[in-house]
This record gives structure tokens, sequence and C-alpha cells, in this order.
């Protein structure tokens, strides 16, 4: 098992330079960097010049790579021009640990950047993917004890709905039901932008209230995906040899649907889980749009709409290699979990 | 179609007589014929298949009934207007009449689905089809790089790409209209970022089909790698494809307008469902309708492409056995 960890990481390390080389060929065209650096003014030529040095953006594509994957700080740059390298670079590089500084941000780092943000998507993204473990498992193991009655035909079908609905359609649904008309009839409406109201601060109750329905528009999609498989392994589950003999020895109703089918039905759901969770990071761009959410997924659009090269690399490098690393965690706990699975 | 029944029975007649065997067998049916058999009994494929003709035909034959120029006609005097007789889907911001343009923004969702999947086949079958007829270096090489576009979540791919190839192609003349070229580079960013799951589909169809003996009896006959791949081994794996495509044009249009709707996407005066959200929840207080027209037609095509991709799924499935 230690020797399966170990050659999935060294495989792993190859996968993540091919995805830095073909996100960094993709950033050499986002746009021109330098324009506006974030402030509202046009950068004069002669800035431009002296910028385009301290960025590096001068260099051949590949000195550039080398630079942001391994730092600059060992060779000397040329700053003013004249065609001598005199000054030491001071960039670390990605592996040191050092992805660079925000443009549009003057010199701010750009983990700082991405480290002020994560946790407002965190806080959305789990509340989110734990509303929808537990709907889908009361929703799929409900659906697959009553197969085919009248309820589990409208499950299926609402959940055929929601597999196919944009998630901007509910997000505006429910933001048009919830908040614009209840308002309009006196209900107690809820608050659509933002994380909190700037009168009452950044309280827990404030951050809860304001999540609702950002949370409600990215359960529901996945919940539907989520209920399906769920029903579908438990039916497959139920059907097993050993359960039949759990029940023909009399075990109780309840023991045999969640203590022997639903802890062998709910292995399936670790790979999905363990899949989806690395893609929280991103948060929800569209709900985070729609919602004025200052999560990760609001970060990324301001950034690449701005041409900020590093933010948006970081970004992008930070979730792959959650992607590739939860591939790696989601294997071994499954193994773990079943013991019919060996790796070698 | 009936003829082809009827002569088939007629052939296996003379092969087995007086067993009375040819009472008891069905005529053999083609796969064609199967899969139509088993599809039509998929309640949900059916009204599938009505509901996308009916959406194709309202944003085809619309045009009857109105001109492009109606579609993307400002009148800043009639903008945010509410259903009315003259405009029975209201106006947006600009005064557009909303009922025109989701009739021209259909014809492009609609083409966009379709090309970018052709796209999308073309790229991940060929990768697909290398990477498992020739395995080795080759296979390690070209997985290794779908593993890479795997990894990267699309939606930010897209956004990258976008934004990467925004400007490059400019506006087109077709038909006497224009088209914005960032059609084009939509329909290419979701052609060229989709594929990886499709190829992975036709490469593990392909590593077990090359191990059979009608490739080898083609090789033997000295029957050129090209024709091999395309003629002997790839219709043998359409059936997955086929759903995965189908179910792939409802994803593209649903991406189209994700990144439409976050404005990156196609831009106006050409209208596409997806642009025609674009902002729209700044107005979700005043006009609901200029959301909830557009937005509806997206969810419809895409439920019925779904529900057509899983009768597709059910009929082509050989391990089913129901005729």
């Amino acid at each position: 098992m230690t020797r399966y960890i170990i050659r999935r990481f060294l495989q792993a390390i190859p996968l993540l330079f091919i995805i830095s080389i073909v996100l960094f060929v993709l950033m050499q065209k986002m746009g021109d960097p330098i324009a506006t650096m974030g402030g509202r003014t046009q950068t004069r030529s002669a800035d431009r010049e002296r910028l385009t040095r301290v960025l590096g953006l001068d260099k051949p594509i590949f000195v550039q790579y080398l630079y942001w994957l391994v730092g600059n700080d060992w060779a000397k740059i040329d700053l003013d021009g004249d065609g001598i390298t005199e000054t030491s670079g001071t960039r670390k590089g990605v592996l040191r640990g050092d992805f660079g500084t925000s443009l549009v941000n003057r010199g701010v780092p750009v983990t700082t950047v991405i480290a002020q943000r994560l946790p407002n998507t965190l806080i959305l993204m789990l509340t989110a993917e734990f509303v929808i473990v537990a709907g889908a498992l009361v929703v799929g193991v409900y659906s697959a004890l009553k197969q085919y009655s009248l309820l589990d035909h409208t499950i299926t079908t609402i959940s055929f709905i929601g597999f196919s609905m944009p998630i901007f359609f509910i997000a505006l649904s429910t933001m048009y039901i919830f908040a614009v008309n209840f308002k309009k009839w006196g209900l107690p409406y809820l608050p659509t932008v933002g994380m909190f109201d700037p009168i009452e601060g950044k309280t827990l109750l404030q951050v809860l209230w304001h999540m609702v329905l950002p949370v409600f528009s990215i359960a529901f999609i996945s919940l539907a995906a989520y209920s399906r498989f769920i029903r579908s392994t438990m039916l497959e589950v139920l059907n097993q040899d050993y359960i039949r003999t759990a029940k023909s020895k009399g075990l109780p109703r309840k023991e045999v649907i969640f203590i022997h089918a639903l802890k062998n039905a709910s292995l399936p759901i670790v790979t999905i889980v363990g899949l989806d969770l690395p893609l929280l990071l991103g948060g929800a761009i569209v709900t985070e749009r729609i919602f004025a959410w200052p999560g990760m997924g609001r970060l990324f659009l301001d950034h690449v709409s701005r041409s900020d090269t590093p933010v948006v690399m970081g970004i992008m490098m930070l979730i792959a290699t959650a992607v590739v690393v939860f591939q790696i965690i989601t294997d071994v706990i499954y193994a773990w979990l079943d013991p019919r699975i060996r790796y070698t | 179609m009936s003829e082809d029944v009827a002569k088939l029975p007629v052939e296996g007649k003379s092969k087995i007589p007086s067993f009375g065997l040819e009472e008891i067998e069905s005529p053999p049916l083609s796969l064609r014929q199967l899969t139509w058999r088993r599809f039509r009994r998929h309640r949900m494929a059916i009204f599938g298949v009505i509901v996308l003709g009916l959406l194709i035909l309202y944003s085809f034959a619309g045009t009857i009934f109105f001109t492009e120029e109606s579609a993307n006609r400002t009148d800043t005097a009639l903008r945010l207007n509410p259903p009315s007789s003259a405009h029975p889907f209201g106006t947006d911001t600009i005064g557009r009449d909303i009922l025109a343009r989701t009739i021209y923004g259909g014809q492009i969702s609609i083409v966009i689905g379709l090309t970018a999947v052709m796209l999308e086949v073309s790229v991940g079958i060929l990768i697909g089809a290398l990477a498992g007829y020739y395995g080795g270096v080759t296979d390690s090489l070209l997985m290794r790089f779908t593993e890479a576009m795997l990894n990267i979540p699309q939606i930010f791919l897209l956004l990258v790409m976008a934004k990467y190839f925004g400007d490059l192609i400019p506006n087109l003349q077709v038909f006497g209209r224009t088209f914005s070229g960032s059609v084009v580079v939509i329909i290419m960013i979701i052609g060229l970022t989709s594929w990886p799951y499709l190829s992975r589909i036709v490469r593990a169809e392909f590593l077990s089909l090359k191990e059979n003996e009608f490739v080898l009896a083609a090789r033997a006959t000295g029957t050129p790698i090209s024709q091999i791949i395309f003629r002997h081994i790839l219709p043998n794996s359409i059936a997955p494809i086929v759903v995965s495509a189908t179910l792939g044009v409802a994803n593209a249009i649903t991406l189209e307008a994700y990144i439409s709707f976050l404005g990156m996407g196609v831009r106006p005066p050409t209208a596409t469902w997806g642009n025609m959200l674009d902002g729209a929840y700044n107005y979700i207080e005043q006009a609901y309708w200029m959301w909830l027209f557009p937005g509806l037609l997206i969810v419809l095509i895409v439920l019925s492409i779904n529900f057509v991709g899983d009768g597709l799924r059910d009929a082509l499935d050989p391990r089913s056995r129901a005729v």
C-alpha cells in the first residue's frame, strides 16, 4: 500500500508539470497585463518598458516559465535596459511557494490574495456539500426503499429536471421568489447580495442568513445527481445475498437498512465526494457572481478580466493540484474502506 | 424500412427449411431497427424528441415572422417593457424584443451545441483511437495529456481560453447575415476542452476491440491502418460515442450559456440564449421576463436532449435483452 501511494505521487509530478505548461502557454495571450496594472490610467510608455523588464515579460516564454517555476534569485536581470545584467532577481518560484505578486493589487503576493478569499468560498461550499450529501442520503435511500412508488417517480423526475438545470436559472428563480416577491408581499425576505449587511456587520447570523439562497442553488443541482447515484447503489446492495440473510435471520428492518445496506451502499459516494471536494476550492463561479459572494470564483473572474496572470495562474494551479491530490486520497480511502480492493 | 424486414425472413427460410423455425424466430433486426424499437418504448425519450423538435422549429421557423433586424433593433423608449401584445416576451434594457431575440438566439445556441460537439467528437475519436490502437508510448503520452486536461476544471479553462482567443476572429458574413466572430471562438473552445472524457471512452473501446479476430484478419490482408481504425474498429464502438455526443450537445449549450452569462462569450448584437441573460440579475426586481424566457428555453432544450441521450443509452446498451 505504501508503495502504491508513493508510486501515485510520483506519477502526479509529471502530470502537474504538463498542466502548468498548458496553463502557462494559455496565460501568454490573456491580454496585456501592464495595460493599466489595476489603475484607472494607461501605463506610460517609459514605465511600460521598465515594467516589462521588471516582470520579465521581455524574456522568451521558456525563460519566463523557468522563472515562474524556480524563481530568478539565482540569475541577474537587466532592470535599466542598458544591456548589462546587474540586479539579481527577487522571485523564489512556485516550487518554493512563491506564486509571484498580483498585478492588480500591486505588490500583494498571490498567496495572500487567494488566502483572503479562500475562507469565504470554503464556508459556502462546505455547507453546500454537507447539505448535498445529507439530503442525497435521505432522498436516495428513501426512493430506493420505495422503488417505483409515486414518490420515487416524482423524485426521479425532479432530479432529472434539477440535473438539467443551469445553476443561474435556479439562482435567479429563487432570488425572484424569496427575495423580490417576498419583499413585495411584506414577508421576511432573504438577502441576495454579499456575505453580510454592512450595517449589521459580519456576524455569524448575518452570514448564515445570506448563505441560504446560494447554498440552496448549489445544492439543488448536485443533490439531483447525488441522490440518483445513491438510489442506484442502494438498490444494487439491497439485492445482495447478505441482505436477504440479514432479513431472514430476523434482524430489525432498521438495522438491515442502515447498518448492513447503507454502510456498503455509501462506499461509492466516497468517490464522488472525493472528486468533487477539490472543485469546491474554485467555488461556484456563476453562483458567486449572481449573489455577489466575495469568494474564489469572483476573484478568478475579476482577475481574468483584468489580465492579472499571476493570480489566475495561482488559482488554477491550486485547483489542479487539489484535484490530483484528492484523486489519490480518494483511491486510498476507498481501498481502506473496502477490503475487497487491494492495490499493489 | 418495411421492405428490408420483408426480405430478411425469406433468406432465413431458405437456410432452415422444414423445422418450422421461421414461425418462432423473428426476423433478425439490424442495429438501427433494434435501437429504434427499444428507443420508442422509452416514453421520456420520445417526449424529449418532440420537445426538441418543437424548439428547433421555434427557432428556425420563427425567422418567417421576425427579421433579424427586428431582433437587433434597439429603441430606448421601449426599454424594460413588460410582456404585452406587441412584445409577448417583453423588451430588454435597450428596448430589443425578447421574443425575436429568443428565436435568433436559439439558432445560435443550437448551432453552437452541434458544431462544438462535432469538433469534440473528432478530436476525441482521433486521440482515443490513436492511444487505444497503438498503445505503448503513444498511449501513455496521449493519456497523460488527456488526464492533464481533465484535471483542470472546464469552466476555468473555458474562461481563460475565451480571453485568449478573444478577438482572434473577425465578424463573419454567412447567408447575408452577420455573425459575431466570438461564435466561432466559443465553438472552438468548447470543442477543444470537452474531448478528454470522450477520448477515454473511445480508447477503452479500442483497447478491447483491437484484440478481436477481425482486426487480425484485416491486418493479415494488408489493410492500411487508417482503414482498420476508421472502417473496422470505429463502427463497432459507435454506440457509446453516439450517447456521449448526444449528452455533449446539452453540455455544450449549457457551457455556452455559462460563459455568455458571465459576459465572456458570444458578443451582442448576435443573440444567444446565454448572453440574453448577461446582466439580467441586475434587473431582477424590475424585469423578470428578461431572464425567465431565455432561461426556460435553455432548461427545456437541455432537459429534452438529456432525455433523448438517456433513451439512446438504454436502447444502444448491448447487454440489454429487451427487443
